[in-house]
């Protein structure tokens, strides 16, 4: 047991090489020195504000990796986790823009905006599962058709009917007053109640996922479709549950981006979160509590790569560049350590 | 008058389709051999890149469709690579290589953002081109175009009238069965994956150096083309015929939308853009539809006469992949 663990600590140590290694040749394509980039990239998060950063986006990574736990247990591949994001920044927005001239408490108003996001996440994700229940349409198409189809919509609300007085632009809707952002800590843009949200989101998974009936039947799912169903699981009402649940939690991520991050709505709200949501749920070998920290890393190399453009005039993708590398080869070292080690 | 400005509309969407075409046949070819390489979308980003850079730096366009083709075969073989050897999933490294790709086209394609570069020539067929009507729809293109044709014709003659044909499906659909009968089937499957591949890799340079010469990294409107491709795939039910059908419907239908587009002020350019993905959604959802129980279990409760001319319509659109799509082979 224990010489397993070693084992396989080895093979993604030396994944972790292979992936720095082709990223480094990478840089020296394009003339860059490695060490520097690296340095720079790491070396900027030294302050509190930028470890502060780092947590703005990593509240709603981890909470689409928390979704995207509950469709992987299902066996369900939830590309349209990203559109689910979108969608329920729209339904916060819509709530937010509806109530913001009531006479009700603003606090009161931020929370229902916040649960009006996740229910707009769940009806999307609805949709791509039904399309898959009712209609065959495998989720990875339906979802990233919805994908592209939401961040249109975004777009033609924020240039249509919620353009800002004036003309629309692509800096999105009008602020909303500040008394409908969450509350900032001082002198940060990151906000507790958004390290709430997450954590109560990926702590609600693990149990979910480990200590219910519920998980376990899910996981059956996932596992073996049909000896789930001959088991009398009613399968498909299980899948359309987990796409509820998933889309429910990217909905609030989305909704975060909303009330604690931009306070508006813009077309890339989203911000790639879903689709690096996939990433760190398939490195963790979806595992909720090893999210926790993956989640953080990966935040990290994406604010430690804005500082790319600026100072090398490199362009910010090589952040997605050592990401995608990571992931593609702790697969790979996976497979190479199976393959490589002698069965007992 | 008219009728001129229609033929050269119509050739400009078989002109423009090529790319797509080289995806679904590439893809066909793989998933007919029973990989699904998932990488597509990433991949004909990095080899449009690759293509131009290549052709940019060398002045040769040749290099350039070369390039294309050997990222193309590269990435696929990664696929190859961890799912036949290695028995990981085929749609985790895919999708995993669809985003890297992606980003690295963007990261290494930064300084060659908006430079003019070196473009495929129009070359009318001689004769060819004079025929009325057929001339100026199909032979007034460039090399690459006609290759596309060419590439369809080939592909199917491969698939559906050669002996090595019948083994390529035989690998996809009984793997077992095609092992006993003396095929190496993973050796086969490497070989198609990676051909496939290559082939899909032609559709980067086919829109970089070709339909929209350049690269314009986010905006070269690309991204997405890999993701429809894959859809075509399956609404041409594997088989390259239907799947340039599809290919020209889609382009067809992306022409309209620009014709369209003038008389629609008010529908913002990026809304019309992503016309194609609610399109490619309501496409794969005609086509497996009859697939599902409970259209089936709707169908035979239904009186005789309707009921027969639904099963008809159902039947026709439904497409059904290859039995050991996306299974690992093993010897037992």
């Amino acid at each position: 047991m224990k010489h397993t663990t070693l084992n396989r600590i080895g093979f993604q140590l030396f994944a972790l090489l292979l992936a720095f290694g082709i990223a480094s040749l990478v840089l020296l394509a394009v003339g860059a020195s490695p060490v520097q980039i690296y340095k720079d990239m790491f070396g900027s998060l030294g302050t509190k504000g930028k470890i502060a950063d780092v947590l703005v986006s990593w509240a709603p990574l981890l909470l689409a990796t928390a979704g995207l736990l509950i469709t992987f247990a299902a066996g369900l591949w939830n590309i349209g986790v990203e559109g689910q994001i979108t969608f329920g920044a729209i339904g916060t927005t819509l709530v937010l823009r509806l109530l913001q001239n009531s006479a009700m408490n603003a606090g009161f108003i931020i929370a229902l905006s916040i649960f009006a996001g996740m229910l707009a996440g769940a009806l999307w994700a609805a949709l791509a599962g039904a399309l898959k229940t009712f209609g065959g349409v495998n989720e990875i198409f339906g979802g990233l058709g919805l994908n592209f189809v939401a961040t249109a919509l975004t777009i033609y609300l924020v240039f249509g009917p919620w353009k800002r007085p004036g003309t629309g632009s692509m800096s999105g809707t009008q602020p909303f007053p500040e008394q409908f952002n969450l509350p900032l800590f001082e002198g940060l843009r990151l906000s507790p109640w958004a390290l709430v949200v997450a954590v109560v989101g990926i702590v609600f998974v693990y149990f979910l996922l480990q200590g219910t009936y519920f998980g376990l039947r899910l996981k059956a799912v996932g596992k073996n479709f049909r000896a789930a169903y001959l088991l009398g699981i009613p399968t498909w009402q299980y899948m359309m549950f987990s796409f509820l649940l998933c889309g429910a939690l990217s909905g609030a991520a989305g909704a975060l981006q909303v009330t604690a991050v931009y306070h508006r709505l813009i077309p890339s709200i989203s911000s790639g979160y879903g689709y690096l949501g996939l990433m760190v749920a398939m490195l963790v070998n979806y595992q909720a509590i090893a999210a926790i920290p993956v989640a953080f890393f990966f935040a990290a190399l994406n604010i430690g790569s804005i500082q790319l453009p600026i100072v090398h005039k490199l362009d910010s993708s090589f952040s997605g560049v050592l990401q995608g590398l990571l992931v593609l080869f702790i697969l790979l070292a996976e497979g190479a350590r199976q393959r490589l080690t002698p069965k007992a | 008058m008219e009728t001129a400005l229609i033929l050269t509309g119509l050739g400009s969407v078989f002109f423009a389709s090529a790319p797509i075409v080289f995806a679904v046949i590439g893809e066909t070819i793989a998933e007919r051999a029973g990989v699904i390489n998932l990488s597509i979308n990433g991949m004909i980003l990095l080899s449009a890149m690759g293509g131009f850079v290549v052709s940019f730096q060398t002045g040769s366009l040749f290099a350039g469709f070369l390039t294309g083709a050997l990222i193309g075969a590269l990435v696929a073989f990664i696929v190859a690579f961890s799912s036949i050897t290695l028995k990981q999933s085929q749609v985790a490294v895919g999708f995993v290589l669809a985003l890297t790709c992606r980003d690295l086209a963007y990261f290494l394609g930064n300084d060659y953002m908006g430079k003019g570069g070196p473009r495929l020539p129009a070359w009318d067929l001689p004769v060819l081109s004079d025929i009325p009507i057929v001339g100026p729809i199909f032979f007034h293109q460039d090399l690459i175009t006609y290759i596309s044709f060419l590439m369809i014709f080939l592909s199917w003659l491969w698939i559906f009238r050669t002996r090595p044909g019948l083994m390529l499906q035989g690998i996809g659909e009984r793997p077992a069965s095609a092992y006993v009968r003396g095929a190496n089937v993973n050796l086969m499957r490497y070989a198609y994956t990676v051909l496939g591949g290559a082939i899909a890799g032609l559709a980067g340079p086919a829109y970089s150096l070709s339909v929209k010469a350049g690269w314009n990294g986010t905006i070269s409107g690309l991204d997405g083309f890999g993701w429809i491709a894959l859809a075509i795939t399956i609404f041409g039910g594997w088989n390259p015929l239907r799947g340039a059908f599809g290919a020209y419907l889609f382009g067809l239908l992306q022409w309209l939308g620009l014709v369209l587009q003038p008389s629609l002020p008010n529908v913002p350019s990026q809304v019309l853009q992503v016309a194609p993905f609610p399109l490619m959604i309501l496409t794969l959802f005609l086509v497996n539809i009859g697939s599902t129980e409970w259209v089936e279990r709707t169908l035979a409760a239904m009186p005789e006469s309707s009921r027969r001319f639904l099963t008809r319509a159902l039947r026709a659109l439904r497409a059904s992949p290859p039995a050991s799509l996306g299974v690992p082979f093993e010897r037992e």
